[in-house]
Parts: structure tokens; C-alpha cells; sequence
């Protein structure tokens, strides 16, 4: 492909001379540096969002330093602001989430790749897909009115009864928490899972399987211990930009997480996550310090989600030229 | 047959048809969404939804007519915004691309896609609201046009890699140039896969409330022209939800059924209509 696209080309900018010249006639320089122009921009969109939040968090940066990501205080009256009940509430709710939608994912996952036939593989992609499409606000508008009271009444007393000798367990069951943000989390970060898992299962080449399958190895034992460890690298892509997700993920855990900045080992406690403060104190910030501390809280969630698409994406790419190495 | 052997088969089957368990899971989870809407938004939605504006608190009825010609407003900027620049960067990345440079474009491309959309409100507060002192469909349309941008971008591309290259050097065989051959050929052979790009970023954007939230912010009444603030559904959505009033509750439900149907039909026509098989080309 990209041989054969270069000699379409032909010469690069540097070339002869005249020939660069007979190609700004024939109009080719031109479309190329108008639409070069549009690819640009977006480095300049991502340079220009890294330097809005990095100035206009100045005065929070200066005033608490590095100490910002481990106070506890959210004070808005004495203008006193710790990141670290927010920090905690989005690892804890994210952790939730992926501890309950990585093996969920990772099976329907298996199951679409390699046991089911093409018809129903396709289809139940297709409504994958259309989940992974519904917006998040109609998810956290589903958990308030279904997943909350459910958990109010039944779900949390169960888990007290059953297992509250763990700390996790214990204390009253509000219904909103880290608990019921976590599980909402975990519903809307499964599609991701399983569609990118699945194209990495599927992209195992046949021959592994059949390797295994004729050493005497069960269908399960081929997939699980042939094809998955082939495939971990992509799998674990999917669990990264996953987890991505769940961490800036906004409107649903708001609207369930119970808005409360406080740190409980209890997963029934009300909690904060960063995007929940940001939602629902940015338009209420008085004074410049408690929006810069806002700011802030942003550019922590911008580089938290930076690094986890980037390292997913470079996983991406690995497994990619991996791939077509083997071939 | 040995122990051993016995318990693998039993493994075997239970593994297999734990995942078979996980994919039903997964898939109910959207009947489970649809049905739920639909009983509760089917009894709310009525016709002075979509014709009369709120009412004040207290008062029961009303409607959120306000928020879907806002959302409309919001949404015809952000593609004016959003497609033109994705599209364009698509064409560079599939028709021009060297090595490093166009490799640079896809990554950030990539990341700005995975950018929190609370991130993006904040950007474009800070960009525009902070400057002009003032929430606006402009800035709610800034913000909404930035997060169509990557995805348009990277969709657009795959859509014209799609193209044969044998097009593409028939072209050029007869002597058009490169633009002509891009402009006259490429394209239009790609242009289904184009459109489904564009439909797809719409209707990702259509549902996201976070970047509005400081932005667009809200309103209670219409919204003229494009610096006023202005309400729209997602954003009436996360407001009627989390208020104590049962009547808003209601209107909630009925403004997330819309919402979703908007979505969901859009994402079908999408990937149904256009992009059923045949649609491109083939070499």
C-alpha cells in the first residue's frame, strides 16, 4: 500500500525544481498544503487545549504546588482545594467498573469471536455497537430511576448481609455511591471492551488455533491458552482505552455518585469524582483561585486519560506490526 | 475415559457457555434500556412536548420545545465546524501522507478522540466564554464541532483507503492530476462511507451533555441568534433528572426517549442503509 501510494506521488516536496513548479500549476501542491493545513490543526487544537489549561490553572498551581493531589480539604468558602477525595472517587468508581466489566467483556467477547456462527457474531455486533452509541446521560438517567432504589432495597443490604465483613461493605445503603456509579460505569464501558477485543480475537491467525486443537487441547483450553495470551496486547489496549473512558466519564456519575467529597472505605458511601465536581461546580465557581482549582482538577483528568490512550494506542500499534510480521 | 479427561470436558463446557452467558448479558442490556424508555418516556411524551416551552416550577405540563431547536441550532454549527476540518484532514491522511508527519496527525487525532468531553467544556470556556463574558449557542457549537473533528477525520479516511486503487491510477492514466483525481474520482466513490462518518460524529455529539454544560448552558426561553445561551435536550435531560419534582421526572423521560430514538436512528440509518454491502466499490 504505501509503496505503491508513494509512487502515485512520485517526488516529494524537495524534488527538481521545475517539477515541484508544473505540480503548484496542476493545482496538486495546492490541495496538498490546504488539506496538510487541516490535518495540522488538530495539533493545534490539542497545543491550544494543553495551553488554555495549563494558564488558566495558574493561580492553583502556584498557590498549593504538587500538595494539590494529596489534600483532602475542598473548601470553596476559605478557598482551600485538594484534588484527593476526587482522585479517589474516579479510581475507586473506575476500578469497580472494570472489575466487573473486564471478565463480562473479555467472555462475550470470546463467545462473538470464537464460537459464534458469522450471522450471530454480526448481529449481536451490530447491537454492541448500538449500546456503545447511547449517550451517557440517558444511562445516568436510567440509574437513577432503576439502579439506585434497586440497590437502596436490595442490592446493598444482600451485599452487607453476605459480605460485610469486608470494609467495603459496611455502613447504610444510600443507593448513590461509588457503588452505583462504579456499576453504571461498568454497563457503559462493556461495548468497548468487547468490540475491540473481538477484532483482536479475531485477528489470531486460524493456524494457532488449529496447532492446539490437534495437539488434543478442548475448544476452551485452544481459546484460553492459545489464542487470548496470542491476543494479550490488543486485550489489554481495550481494557486501557476502557478504563480511559470510565475515568472522564461525566455525566452518569454525577448523576449517581451521590456528590459528596469524602474519602469512605465503604463502596455504599456517597462519593466525588473529578468530572462530577467539574460538572456541577464550574458555573457556580466563585473567584478566580476556585476556578483555577477547577482548571486544574481538568488538566489532572486530561493527563490521566492522555496517558492511558497513549499507551493504549502504542499497544495498537505493536500487536499491529506484530501481526504483520508473523505473515 | 480417565478423571482427568472428564473434568477438561466439563471445563470445557462450562467455560464455553459462561461466555455464551456473558454475551447475552451484554446484548439484553440494550432491549433492557430500549423497553424501560420506552414505557416510561411513551406515557410522558405528548404533543405540547414538542411545541410549548416550560413551565415554572409548580406548574405541571409544558414542554421542551426550546431544547430541541437548540440542540438543532447546536448541532448544524458543529457540523459546519466539525466536518469541513475532519473531512479535509481525512483527505490528507489517505490521499498525501508521508511517513512521520501525517503518523503525527493520526496519534494526536486518536488522543484528542479520547479526550474527556468535560475537558473539551472547559477548553472552549476558557477559549471563547472567558473572552466574551457570556454563555452561547456559539460556544456550546465551538465545543461540540471540536469533538466531531477526530472522529470525522478518522472516519473519512478509512472510507477513502477503502477506494480502490485502480481508480485512482485509471485516473491518472488518462492525465488528470492528483487533485482533479481526488476530487473527481476518490470522492465521489467514497461518498456513502463519507456520509456515514458524518452521520455517525452527529449523532455521537447529539447525546453529550458535559460540554455544554458551561458553554451552551441553558435556557428557559427561546434563544435568538447564536450569543445567547441556549437550552438543548441532553442538558434538560441531566436537569430534569436530578430535580425533586415528579412532573420534571416525567418530562425527562420523555425527552430521553426522543433523544435516544434521534440517536439510534441515525446510527441505523448509518450503518444500514448506507454502509449496506455493495455500497463501495470493490477491486
Amino acid at each position: 500500500m504505501a509503496s505503491a501510494s508513494r509512487a502515485i506521488r512520485g517526488p516529494g516536496l524537495s524534488g527538481d525544481p521545475r517539477a515541484f513548479l508544473r505540480r503548484l500549476q496542476s493545482g496538486d501542491e495546492i490541495a496538498h498544503l490546504t488539506t496538510l493545513l487541516f490535518g495540522a490543526s488538530v495539533l493545534f487544537i490539542t497545543g491550544l487545549l494543553v495551553y488554555e489549561l495549563w494558564v488558566n490553572s495558574a493561580l492553583a498551581r502556584h498557590k498549593f504546588g504538587w500538595a494539590f493531589l494529596w489534600t483532602r480539604v475542598w473548601d470553596p468558602i476559605f478557598e482551600n482545594f485538594g484534588a484527593l477525595p476526587f482522585l479517589y472517587g474516579t479510581l475507586i468508581t473506575s476500578a469497580v467498573a472494570l472489575i466487573i466489566a473486564v471478565p463480562l467483556g473479555l467472555g462475550a467477547a470470546i463467545f462473538l469471536a470464537e464460537l459464534a456462527p458469522p450471522w450471530l457474531s454480526d448481529s449481536l455486533t451490530f447491537v454492541i455497537d448500538l449500546l456503545a452509541a447511547v449517550p451517557s446521560v440517558i444511562y445516568g438517567l436510567l440509574a437513577i430511576f432503576t439502579i439506585v432504589p434497586l440497590l437502596r432495597e436490595y442490592g446493598e443490604p444482600f451485599l452487607r448481609r453476605t459480605l460485610g465483613f469486608l470494609p467495603l461493605f459496611q455502613g447504610p445503603a444510600f443507593g448513590v455511591g461509588f457503588l452505583a456509579a462504579g456499576l453504571v460505569l461498568s454497563i457503559m464501558i462493556v461495548p468497548f471492551i468487547i468490540s475491540v477485543s473481538r477484532e483482536v480475537l479475531l485477528a489470531v491467525p486460524t493456524d494457532q488455533r488449529e496447532a492446539a486443537l490437534a495437539l488434543g487441547a478442548t475448544r476452551w483450553e485452544a481459546t484460553w491458552k492459545v489464542v487470548v495470551p496470542f491476543a494479550r496486547a490488543g486485550i489489554l489496549a481495550s481494557i486501557f482505552l476502557a478504563l480511559a473512558r470510565a475515568l472522564g466519564e461525566t455525566m452518569a456519575v454525577t448523576m449517581v455518585i451521590g456528590n459528596n467529597p469524602q474519602i469512605s472505605a465503604s463502596l455504599f458511601a456517597p462519593g466525588y469524582s473529578i468530572a462530577a465536581v467539574i460538572a456541577n461546580e464550574f458555573t457556580e465557581a466563585t473567584g478566580d483561585l476556585y476556578l483555577h482549582a477547577l482548571i486544574e482538577l481538568g488538566l489532572v483528568l486530561f493527563l490521566l486519560t492522555f496517558v492511558l490512550n497513549g499507551l493504549a494506542r502504542l499497544l495498537i500499534l505493536l500487536t499491529a506490526e506484530r501481526g504483520a510480521a508473523l505473515e | 475415559m480417565s478423571l482427568r479427561r472428564i473434568w477438561r470436558k466439563v471445563v470445557n463446557g462450562a467455560m464455553l457457555s459462561l461466555t455464551g452467558v456473558c454475551a447475552l448479558i451484554a446484548v439484553s442490556v440494550l432491549f433492557l434500556i430500549l423497553g424501560y424508555l420506552v414505557w416510561h418516556g411513551g406515557r410522558s411524551v405528548n404533543w405540547s412536548f414538542f411545541t410549548e416551552l416550560q413551565k415554572p416550577v409548580g406548574e405541571t405540563g409544558g414542554g421542551m420545545a426550546n431544547a430541541i431547536v437548540g440542540s438543532a441550532k447546536l448541532l448544524l454549527l458543529a457540523s459546519l465546524i466539525g466536518v469541513p476540518i475532519g473531512f479535509l484532514g481525512g483527505v490528507y491522511l489517505a490521499e498525501f501522507g508521508g511517513r512521520t508527519f501525517p503518523f503525527i496527525v493520526r496519534y494526536t487525532t486518536d488522543l484528542l478522540n479520547g479526550v474527556p468531553s468535560i475537558v473539551i467544556g472547559i477548553f472552549v470556556y476558557s477559549l471563547i466564554v472567558l473572552r466574551t463574558r457570556h454563555f452561547s449557542t456559539l460556544a456550546g457549537s465551538v465545543a461540540l464541532g471540536l469533538m466531531m473533528i477526530p472522529i470525522t477525520l478518522r472516519s473519512s479516511e478509512e472510507f477513502l483507503r477503502l477506494v480502490p486503487r485502480s481508480l485512482r491510477e485509471g485516473a491518472m492514466a488518462l492525465g488528470a492530476s492528483k487533485w482533479k483525481t481526488i476530487l473527481t474520482v476518490v470522492i465521489p466513490a467514497a461518498y456513502r462511507g463519507i456520509l456515514t462518518a458524518v452521520l455517525l460524529a452527529l449523532a455521537r455529539v447529539a447525546g453529550e451533555t458535559a460540554p455544554l454544560l458551561f458553554t451552551a448552558f441553558s435556557n428557559r426561553f427561546w434563544s435568538s441568534g447564536w450569543n445567547q445561551p441556549t437550552a438543548s435536550l441532553p442538558v434538560m435531560i441531566f436537569t430534569y433528572a436530578i430535580a425533586p419534582y415528579e412532573d420534571w421526572h416525567r418530562q425527562a423521560w420523555a425527552a430521553g426517549l426522543v433523544l435516544l430514538a434521534l440517536v439510534l436512528a441515525t446510527n441505523l440509518v448509518a450503518r444500514l442503509v448506507l454502509m449496506r454491502p455493495g455500497s463501495l466499490p470493490r477491486s
